[in-house]
């Protein structure tokens, strides 16, 4: 440790730390454009420069280490003038756009220039002008606006893994871009936009749209995956106009993927605004009212088990939990929430989730990746394992379609038949992962859709000491929002119930889609009555007999259960359109219609039912570590595994009925279908 | 001066390297520790500067050959780019035959540097920095010190240095590279090095050993 002096105030920091870092313990602030704590430094901006004592110049904080005893000052007239000197310089090619560009109001030049710039120019020459790159459809640039801070170069390097940008030609006629234009092939693109400090890179689909100042903010937890990704929603009036990462250093750091980022123009798009009612094949607009009837017309005399329902994918677990009541107080145990058709069960909590949480991948030391690619299914998952690979050179193993992740890995197998060879810990893979104190093991949806698989790969996590007392190396890696939380809920088929394959081709006379639209509707039976509750006109509206407008994830207040098991809680940021209401709501109000009414009438009513389902609802954003403390494994079931895995998302861009129904993504499909995503060096 | 996305219809397709550039790619790589083999791209560069060089009579850098030095290498292209387009000294657009550097600083400047300019201008008829003479065997650029002030003004034409210039002899040695004949390489006054031009003035005992006599050959230069 290293005691410093900042102002007076001493602080003591780890040896190696920057001065700057010391300013801040000290509660000092210090501009900065290109210090980011999570890239690499590149103290090329001297935004940051402070006094030391003893020393003859003044220093850029952020690149030089501590010393102890090391007197610190950040408020001297040198270290404003020096600092007003770089920003006169930074400002001597910076356009005076401001009242055009989008970053205004939250731009990090605009705010330092209020503490250290001039009110006039000394400059009369003309200011150069950058030739604007095309990045594709999601990010927007202005380069003549450019400071190069070299922040969106270090994050698609590093972070991103897709070094794709750079700095070309030097001095006056430096550029940044990718000199030969093409898009940025990653996923966590958006990401730049944020860490611009300047407009440089903004969003594209956003430009023009608002000023920050004049949009809400609500938090909330975006849908679109099964990350849980922090998010906030800015939105004005009825719309929501842009989506943001919220920092959690326990699930997205500061991270957002360019599917949650992006997808929000869908929002707009194909909903369902109002009741539908098809009468004589044809869908008509209907009356709450109307759509309720006909309801209770067609459950009259149908026995409860040849009643049925499916929950989608971005489901709340508020609306689950209602709709499974409501099947049970109508007798009826079939209910599925696995559209995929996934092997998993409720009941064991960590034979389903992703027991070794997120940010443990900092501590593993060998990763087993089953039958997924966590670069499509999880960006910023991906992200953090690239990050400890970076750090620590993690030695990981696929067994599965092989594809581009972000790190190195070794195919050890493409299905299920790799698994006997990682017994062996003398040689390959095998060897690494026994060898490991803390390996980890991700299996991915397509892998469990085979049967047995999920046995066997808990009893290979045994085998290789992934399962134990203190390190649970055990992970299930979702796709789906809301299926942590349907599996917690219990909506899987109960006694006797059908599940997904069992309530189609008229294994139930009605059917209820929550949302439902990742499986195949051609497959529900003829004269199944079909009840679609949800905010998007896709697949599981097109066959419906009725169509119950709900509300999507940004317009109610919503419990999400993410891949790890964290409860954690969305706020509406606006209101469903038109007649839409929220989920939760419909479901109660069909049950009086019914002669059924559920408990509870209120959120808080039904949030203590969800409580009361499962415990693990209580206890929202904390998730606790655990090690395992039953190492017996899941049945094994009927039948083989046979065959490759497959993959889980073919096209990242457009995976559910929002992205569907987004322009955005349908370019991002566009641009990124045809080229392939490009490999990552490092 | 920047040529990004530089698609101006010259950039061949692909590019190969020829068996001289493989031998001397040997050389360099086996220079570094395994993996640390990106250290090797200035060199590689230039292997591929001369390669155009010999081929095709331009040394230039096209973009696919960036790609193959990055290949070579196991770093990603826009690293390759960033070092190509940085150094000035490696071409990103076809050049003529004889890439003519006139240094036009402080030093070279005071002792001429302006008569060098319009002498090779009128030799070649290219009118500003930056051209290529219309039969293609010419490009002028301008450059900063090339760090022989001593002998000013210079001006280096491919990778040799000719010093002490006036109107005359730019004149003269133009005509000698437009005949393939480049002259040796060094001051056009005939003295020796950068020793005084008047002959020496110290150590004067000393048998003056004059110029080289004319049938020098030139050094055989490696990278
Ligand atoms: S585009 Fe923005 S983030 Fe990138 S170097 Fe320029 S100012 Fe920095
Ligand atoms: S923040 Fe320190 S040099 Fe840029
Ligand atoms: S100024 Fe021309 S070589 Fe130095």
């Amino acid at each position: 440790m290293a005691k410093v002096t900042v102002d007076g105030i001493v602080v003591e920091v780890p040896n190696g730390s920057t001065v700057l870092q010391a300013c801040e313990l000290a509660g000092k602030e210090i501009p900065r454009f290109c210090y980011h704590e999570r890239l690499s430094i590149a103290g090329n901006c001297r935004m940051c420069l402070v006094e030391i004592e003893k020393a003859p110049k003044p220093v850029a904080s952020c690149a030089f280490p501590v010393a102890d005893n090391m007197v610190v000052k950040t408020d001297t007239p040198m270290v404003r003038n020096g600092r007003r000197g770089v920003m006169e310089f930074l400002l001597i090619n910076h356009p005076l756009d401001c009242p055009i560009c989008d970053q205004g109001g939250e731009c990090d030049l605009q705010d330092q220039a209020l503490g250290y710039g001039m009110d006039h120019t000394r400059y009369e020459e003309n200011k150069r002008a950058v030739k604007d790159k095309n990045l594709g459809p999601l990010v927007k640039t202005v380069m003549t606006r450019c400071i190069h801070c070299t922040r969106c170069i270090r994050f698609v390097t590093e972070i991103a893994g897709v070094p794709d940008l750079g700095a070309t030609s030097r001095g006056e006629s430096l550029e940044v871009g990718t000199y030969v234009e093409k898009a940025l092939g990653s996923e966590l693109s958006g990401n730049i936009i944020d860490l611009c400090p300047v407009g440089a890179l903004t969003s594209k689909p956003y430009a023009f749209v608002a000023r920050p100042w004049e949009l809400k903010k609500t938090d909330s937890v975006d849908v679109l995956d099964a990350v849980g990704t922090n998010i906030r929603i800015d939105s004005r009036g009825p719309e929501v106009l842009r989506i943001l990462p919220r920092l959690n250093e326990e699930v997205n750091e500061e991270w957002l993927a360019d599917k949650a980022r992006f997808s929000m123009d869908g929002l707009k798009r194909r909903r369902l605004d109002r009741p539908w009612v098809r009468r004589d094949g044809k869908l008509v607009q209907a009356t709450w009212g109307d759509a309720f009837t006909v309801i209770a017309e067609r459950l009259q005399g149908v026995a409860g088990e040849r009643i049925g329902a499916l929950a989608g994918d971005l489901c709340d677990a508020e609306s689950m939990v209602a709709l499974k009541d409501l099947l049970t107080a109508l007798g009826s145990a079939n209910l599925d929430c696995r559209q995929d058709g996934v092997l998993l069960q409720a009941g064991r909590r960590d034979f389903y989730t992703f027991n070794s949480t997120i940010a443990a991948i900092e501590e593993a030391d060998a990763l087993l990746l089953i039958g997924t690619n966590p670069r499509r299914e999880a960006p910023v998952i991906n992200a953090r394992i690239r990050k400890r690979w970076l750090a620590s050179k993690m030695l990981i193993g696929l067994i599965g379609e092989t594809a581009e992740l972000t790190y190195d890995f070794q195919h050890v197998g493409g299905d299920a038949g790799a698994f006997d060879g990682l017994r062996d810990a003398s040689a390959g893979f095998g060897k690494t992962l026994a060898d490991a104190n803390k390996p980890m093991v991700i299996v991915g949806q397509p892998a469990l859709r085979q049967p047995g698989v999920l046995a066997a790969v808990w009893e290979l996590a045994g085998a290789i000491g992934a399962l134990a007392g203190e390190w649970h190396g055990f992970n299930v890696l979702h796709t789906a929002a809301a299926r942590v939380g349907a599996l917690d809920l219990g909506f899987v088929p109960g006694q006797g119930g059908r599940d997904l394959a069992g309530m189609l081709n008229g294994g139930v006379d009605v059917l209820w889609l929550l949302g439902a639209d990742e499986f195949d509707t051609a497959r529900i039976g003829r004269n199944t009555f079909v009840i679609y509750q949800g905010h998007h006109g896709d697949r599981g509206a097109a066959r419906a007999d009725v169509i119950l407008p709900g509300s999507a994830y940004t317009e109610k207040s919503g419990t999400y259960v993410n891949t790890e098991g964290r409860v954690q809680r969305g706020l509406r940021a606006v209101y469903p359109p038109g007649e839409a209401r929220e989920d939760w709501t419909i479901i109660r109000a069909l049950s009086e219609v019914l002669g059924k009414t559920l408990p509870y009438d209120d959120l808080p009513g039904v949030r203590a039912r969800l409580e009361q389902v499962n415990p693990v609802f209580g206890r929202t954003n904390f998730l606790p570590r655990f090690g395992v403390s039953d190492r017996s494994g899941p049945g094994q079931g009927s039948g083989r595994a046979s065959g490759p895995f497959g993959v889980a998302i073919e096209n990242y861009y457009q995976t559910d009925p929002i992205s569907r129904a987004s322009p955005t993504m349908a370019a991002c499909t566009e641009t990124f279908a045809t080229t392939p995503l490009l490999q990552a060096a490092e | 001066m920047t040529e990004t996305n530089s698609s101006n219809g010259v950039q061949p397709e692909s590019f190969a390297w020829d068996a001289e550039s493989e031998a001397a790619i040997g050389r360099v790589v086996a220079k570094y520790p395994p993996g640390k083999q990106a250290s090797g791209v200035i060199p590689l560069l230039y292997i591929v500067q001369n390669q155009m060089g010999r081929q095709t009579g331009s040394a230039w850098i096209p973009r696919a050959a960036m790609d193959a030095v990055a290949h070579r290498l196991g770093m990603a292209p826009i690293r390759v780019y960033e070092v190509a387009t940085f150094y000035l000294m490696f071409n990103t657009k076809p050049i003529g035959k004889w890439h003519l550097q006139v240094c036009t600083t402080t030093p070279c400047w005071l002792r001429g540097s302006d008569a060098v300019v319009e002498a090779c201008k009128a030799a070649t008829g290219i009118g500003a920095f930056g051209e290529t003479s219309e039969d293609g065997l010419f490009t002028m650029t301008e450059v900063e010190c090339l760090g022989a002030c001593v002998n000013a003004p210079v001006l280096q034409v491919n990778d040799d240095f000719y010093e002490d210039l006036d109107a005359d002899s730019t004149r003269q040695l133009l005509d000698a590279l437009r005949r393939d004949a480049p002259p040796r390489p060094g001051s056009v006054t005939g003295r020796q090095t950068s020793a005084p031009a008047g002959g020496p003035t110290t150590l004067t005992t000393l048998q003056n050993l004059g110029p080289p006599p004319p049938d020098a050959v030139q050094p055989p230069r490696e990278r």
